[in-house]
This record gives structure tokens, sequence and C-alpha cells, in this order.
């Protein structure tokens, strides 16, 4: 069969379908995202975006004890918000296969923390594999299901970004019908109450003795013998960094590094004179081999961020490439809401206020960059509202104090933390930024926006009443591209007692198929006053004379720029190949 | 065969990924072992975007080094300087004329980097200017394949290759402007434009 060139993400997709699996969930999170999104091309398999990865995992959870296989995706800092129903997942086993797919993000590429999953399948008592290309991560995934049934647990496979959107060629498949198991009652391996779930401790035990019976023995974790004066444990992506950098080096690669496979390891080490571990992350396999009592090479490795090659290289003492001197005075390019975002009239707006503002994830993060400077905290997914909340019990500013969530962010964490701001009775501003979407992660359905995975219509929920009903006293939308609407209602609502909600409805740029017209600035009119430039939309530049520039390529025709201007000096603009291409 | 590694680089949203998933996919079409590796998510949002393709008999990591990529696309002329250390010695290199204003400039906290064209050149680069010859090809959103038409010059793939996959991976609606611009570049560098 021809090779296809898959995505990480892409190849799980398929290998879970090949595997005969009837559900997937999750919720999405860079680098886990496309897994879901390929997943529900497929026929045969039912996938749904879950509001958090707890939920998902728990109906994964049902899918399994109901006989059927399941994989639940999610990326590494989702883990924690599933770690509740995985570790005691572990205990109960499982029915049907159930495979957790966990992304970590070493570099933190679009991430918080780069917290290393193994850490939690340790935790957990669970096996992890982790595939190193594509092709892999398709194998991986259908013997993890095969390991969930055969050993009654749950299986993480643990991906990385290089992994995850790196492509590579695959060789596919064809789907294997898998026959479901009837449902039969069993309370004493379901229900964790303290008298069973002793039992199913030492129950765990002894499924962890087969378990590391099945890492000696499995071919994921194979010796790769070349010149003995050097040996190499590594696992993932690592392993093909390894490969490049030290061609000669003898490598002992792990798929599925947990359970350790202990004797292999031993064998490996007795079979080299120098034994070196290379990893991405935290020192997992590090502490694991010297536990053993094994003596590491010390190479002296970080364990912060990505590997490469190079580095790997530079580390054994290899010749790396001469580079050549960066060039100077380049300035840096962070990442920045779009052109026509509709979260920056909120922004601004506190801008103005010097409200301080305890943010969330989301798009809306990048509000925190310079010209706004309109946010004082990222943490974690829903922690703006309770934040908000101990800062006000303090009385921590002069100002207003308030919480900014997205509407995907909201459905996931936000819902416990406002329930929490009524319950205390102490008032409160939350602001809901509702673009109709999930746009960080590109743009996927929630229980907010009424889209399902599929992109078929699904059940939304109304926002209005669901704040209302969890206690709070004054709920407006507000349309965030209209400045002075925004302006006027939260400085009405942050000067109030009460709480209250207030949501900026507007859809994301990306979704807007029609363009409104582009905008451009009349350098007769313009005064170079620059109350434009500081809304921080990156089609507004200055010229060499100071005047603004709008680059008419970038504007979508948001019209917020045309209401701080006092002059009138942004006015409807024309195409950018009448202009003769770039600027 | 040894491994050859390509750099395309520039600013989230200029179309980066489809121009690095054509020429994975060529590579792929020509038998070559091919791996690619792009970083989606929050850089997307107008940051400094990379997708690194490797091709040839055997590949192992699907990342570039400093000094080791043997040929870089540059979309926007600040990307095209700051992944300047990537080049080995000898590489080629192929970057776009047009400045996208990192915000801090825009914001006039820092200034525009000036000279960036004719330090470019002077590592070797080859400089064009990829919207203008877009909007020659019919879509101004071809700039990228442009800039892929130009790099073209400097890679071991038949015209057909490029043609079919081009053909099957763009918008329908596009092809045949895409197709043109990727000539387009081609002939600006056969041309004598460049000297890859």
């Amino acid at each position: 069969m021809a090779r296809a060139l898959l995505s990480g993400n892409e190849a799980v997709a398929r290998g879970a379908w090949e595997a005969g699996v009837s559900v997937g969930i999750g919720y999405p999170g860079t680098p886990s995202t496309e897994v879901l999104e390929n997943l529900v091309k497929y026929e045969d398999v039912r996938c749904e975006w879950a509001p958090n990865e707890k939920v998902a995992a728990e109906v994964a959870g049902g899918v399994s004890l109901g006989g059927h296989r399941a994989l639940v995706t999610m990326k590494h800092v989702g883990l924690n918000v599933a770690a509740d129903p995985l570790y005691t997942q572990a205990y109960t086993g499982v029915s049907g296969g159930l495979v957790y797919l966990v992304a970590d993000d070493p570099g933190m590429h679009s991430s918080q923390n780069e917290q290393d999953t193994r850490n939690h399948a340790a935790g957990a008592h669970v096996p992890l594999l982790e595939p190193s290309d594509s092709q892999e991560a398709l194998e991986f995934v259908r013997r993890a299901f095969e390991l969930s049934e055969t050993h009654d647990i749950p299986v993480i496979v643990r991906m990385t970004t290089r992994v995850a959107h790196g492509k590579t060629l695959v060789e596919v498949g064809e789907r294997r019908a898998v026959e479901p198991k009837p449902y039969t009652r069993s309370p004493s391996k379901y229900v964790m109450m303290p008298a069973g779930a002793r039992q199913r401790r030492l129950d765990l035990t002894s499924r962890l003795a087969g378990l590391k019976t099945e890492s000696e023995h499995a071919a994921e974790n194979r010796i790769e013998m070349r010149d003995p004066a050097l040996g190499v444990v590594t696992s993932g992506v690592a392993y093909q960094y390894v490969r490049e950098a030290l061609p000669e080096a003898s490598i002992l690669k792990l798929g599925m590094p947990l359970p350790i496979p202990e004797a292999l390891v031993r064998d490996f080490a007795a079979r080299v004179d120098r034994l070196a571990v290379v990893e991405e992350l935290e020192p997992y396999l590090t502490l694991r081999l010297q536990a053993l009592g094994l003596a590491l090479t010390d190479v002296g490795f970080s364990f912060v961020g990505e590997l490469s090659p190079s580095i790997i290289a530079a580390a054994f003492g290899r010749e790396v490439a001469d580079v050549r001197p960066p060039l100077p005075g380049l300035p840096p390019r962070p990442p920045l809401l779009c052109a026509g975002c509709p979260h920056r009239g909120v922004f601004y707006a506190l801008s103005k206020m010097h409200a301080v503002v305890m943010g969330d994830i989301g798009c809306y993060t990048l509000a925190a960059l310079p010209p706004l400077n309109a946010m004082d905290t990222t943490v974690c997914m829903g922690a703006s509202l309770g934040m908000a909340h101990g800062m006000e019990l303090v009385d921590a500013a002069e100002g207003p104090i308030v919480a900014v969530i997205g509407d995907s962010t909201f459905a996931h964490s936000g819902l416990t933390g406002l329930l929490h701001l009524a319950y205390s009775g102490q008032g409160g501003t939350v602001i809901v930024l509702d673009n109709r979407t999930t746009a960080m992660t590109g743009h996927q359905g929630n229980p907010v926006n009424g889209v399902a995975i599929d992109g078929s219509e699904a059940p939304a929920v109304d926002l209005e009443a669901l704040c209302r009903a969890l206690g709070a006293a004054s709920v407006q939308t507000v349309n965030p591209h209209d400045l002075a609407e925004v302006q006027r209602v939260l400085a009405e609502e942050t000067a109030s007692e009460h709480l209250s909600v207030v949501i900026a409805k507007a859809p994301c740029v990306f979704l807007s198929r029609e363009k409104n017209t582009p905008f451009e600035v009349d350098p007769e009119l313009c005064k170079k006053c620059g109350k434009c430039i500081r809304l921080g939309c990156p089609a507004i530049s200055r010229s060499d004379a100071g005047e603004a520039v709008i680059d008419v390529a970038q504007c979508v025709g948001c019209r917020q720029c045309t209401q701080v201007c006092a002059f009138g000096a942004i006015v409807p603009g024309g195409s950018v190949c009448d202009r003769g291409g770039a600027r | 065969m040894s491994v050859t590694t390509v750099v395309l680089a520039g600013v989230g949203g200029q179309g980066t990924i489809l121009a690095g998933d054509v020429l994975a996919k060529v590579a792929v079409s020509e038998g070559l072992d091919v791996k690619l590796s792009e970083v989606h998510g929050m850089a997307q949002r107008g940051g400094s975007v990379q997708t690194v393709v490797r091709f040839g008999e055997a590949v192992y990591a699907p990342v570039v080094d400093p000094g080791t990529a043997d040929l870089l696309i540059a979309f926007e002329i600040i990307e095209a300087a700051r992944m300047l250390p990537l080049l080995r010695s000898g590489g080629h290199f192929v970057a776009n004329r047009r400045m996208v204003q990192p915000l801090p400039v825009l914001t006039g906290d820092l200034p525009a980097p000036g000279g960036l064209e004719g330090a470019l050149r002077a590592e070797g680069a080859i400089v064009l200017d990829a919207e203008s010859l877009a909007c020659e090809a019919g879509s101004p959103r071809s700039a990228n394949i442009v800039l892929l038409g130009a790099a073209s010059v400097a890679l071991p793939f038949a015209d057909d290759a490029w043609r079919a996959v081009i053909e099957s991976r763009v918008p329908p609606k596009t092809v045949d402007a895409n197709l043109r611009a990727f000539h387009l570049g081609r002939s600006a560098c056969e041309e004598g434009a460049c000297a890859l």
C-alpha cells in the first residue's frame, strides 16, 4: 500500500479508527486538537467535544464500561483536569479499551507550562506508550487499546508537539471490527467505596506486575546495537534526534517507558561501555535508571525546553555546524490579536479604565502585551473568576478588578467560579468574551456557540440565562466593536456593588465570510496623534512622516479605529493590488 | 542521496503551512522519505512562524538546527533576517521584499530595521517582490506559491510534480492563479534575477 504523509495527530485518529474505536471525545488543546478533528471524518465513530477534559474522560469511562473502545484526547494541562477520573479508573479498570491521548508541549509553543505527562502516568499507575513518529503513533494507539483490555487498565499515549504536528510517512491499515462486551453489573469493581477501593488497589498492583512483564518483552521496547562504546536510553522524538546526532551509538528505544522494563535496561547497560539517557522535559528515565543503581554519563541537559540534534551532538562533544552571526537590531515579533479582533474593543476599554484584569486561557491572553497592557494574570482554565474574587476579598486594588474569560473557557471551568462569586455575596464583574468559537485552537464548536464537532448545528446554551441562573444580578450583552457602548457598560457595572456579567458578543474574524470594506487613512486629515496606533491593531502603522497608515491587505473593516479618530481621517479604502502589491 | 533541509518562515497567516505542505508532498511524489514540522496555536496569531521540510533517503529529526538549512524561503523580510543563522554555508536563500511590521514597531516602541535587503543580498539571498508577482498572477493571496516557484529552481523536482501537487492542494477556484504564481516565481529566478 502507498504510504501517506500524515501528522502524528492524523495517524492517531487513523490508529484509533483501525482499532475499532466507537467513541472519541476530548477538549481542544494545542498540540492535541487535530486528533478528534480527523477522527470525526471516519465512519462508524461517534466524536464529541466535551466542555472540559474531566467530562470527556468520564464519558470515555462510560463508553468503556459499556463494553466499547473509547479514545479521550487532551493537551498536557488538560490531564490535570481529567486526573480525577484517571487516577480512580486505574483502580476500577475497564471493559472496552480506554485510551488517553495526551499531548505535551516542550518549549511551550502554545501552553502555560511544560509539565511532563509521564509523571501523571506514574502517579496514576497506568502504562504509557510514547511514539517517535506518525507510523508509531498509528501503531501504538492500536496497541494501547489491546493493552488496555488485556490488562484491565486505561493506557496513556503520550505525544509531544514535534510528533503531534510533525508529518511523516505512514503505511495505514484497515479497520478491525471489535465485538462489544455486554454490560455486566459489578459493584465490587466499579463502586469505589473504601472497602472496594482497597481491594482494587491491591488488584492494581498485580495488574501492574503483569504490565511490567509485558513491558520487558514489548516490541515497542527494543535494543539497537551498534558501537558498544556508547549506549543511549531514549524515547519519543528524542530517539530521532539521537539517531541523527549520534549515528553510531547503540540505543535502547523505549516506546513503552512505563512501567520501566528493568531487566531489559540492565541487559542493555551490561552490553555498553558508557550509558546515557536522552529525554525531553523531566528527568523521568534518568531517575528510574539511577534508582536501579546504574551509573549514567552526565551529559548536562537542562530538562527545560526542546531538544534538537545539535543540542545532543554538543552535549556528547561532537562537532556542530558553524553558525552565521544573527543580523543586529531585529525587533521581536510576538503573536497578537488579529486585525478586526472583537476582543480588542473590550481590552481598549479596560486599558483606559486602568482596570486590574484577571485573565484566562485563549487568544485574548495576547491583550497582556503592549500597547493594550490590559491583562494582569493568566494561570489556567477558569482561574480568572476565582482570582478576581480573591483580589476583591483583600481590597488589593484601588481601581476596578474584573475577570475576563472566553466563551469556551467559561463553559470549561468558569461556571463553578461564577457560582462561587454568587454564593459569596460579595459582588464582582465578570466579562465573557463570546466570539462564537473556541478560537485559539482553530475554531472548534462548544456548548455556547451551538456547533457540533462535525460542523453541524448543536443545542446552544442561553448564556445570559445561564449566568442569571448561577446568580449574576445583572447580565448585559454588548457589541465589543462599539467602543462607546463597551466603555459605558463596563464603567456602570464595575461601579455597582452587585455581581454582574458583561457578555461581549461578536464573531471571531475568522468566522466572518463576508469581508467589510477595508479602511485607509487620509494623510491630509491625519493629525499624527497616534490614538489609533494605541489600539494595537496589526493593520495600523505610522509612515516615516508620522501619519497613520492602514494596510488594506490586513484590514477587515471592523471600524474600531474610526471610533477613536477624532479627525475623521480613517476612510473607506481600495484593493491591495491597485497599490502595486507590497508596501 | 543525503538529506535536504528546507525552512519556510514568515508571519502567521502568510501561507507558510500550505507552501510547506506542497513542498513535502512533491518530495513524497518523487519517492523520497519526508518529514515536516510546524507549530500551530498561539504563534499563528501574527507571530513568527516556521515550517521545516526535510527529505532524502532516510530522514530522522523533523526539526532544523542553526547552520544546517540547505534552503531558506522567507515570506517576510524581518523573518528572513531572523532565520539567517539557520542557513548552512553555501545554502540557498529566497526572501520576499515585503515587510510586515511587528507590533513593537507599529506602536513606535522600536524602530523598523533598515538596510535588510542589502544585508541579506550580501549573505547571498535572492530578494523578490512576491506580492507584485502574485497580483500579476491574479491573486494577491498566492505570494506564498510565487516564493515556492522561485525556490523550486534550487530543488531537484520536475515541473510536472509541482503542478500535480499544487492542483490537488489549493482551493479549486484558485488553481490557475496559483499555477501562474508558481511559474512567475520560477521564471523570475530562471531569468537571472537569481543565481540559484
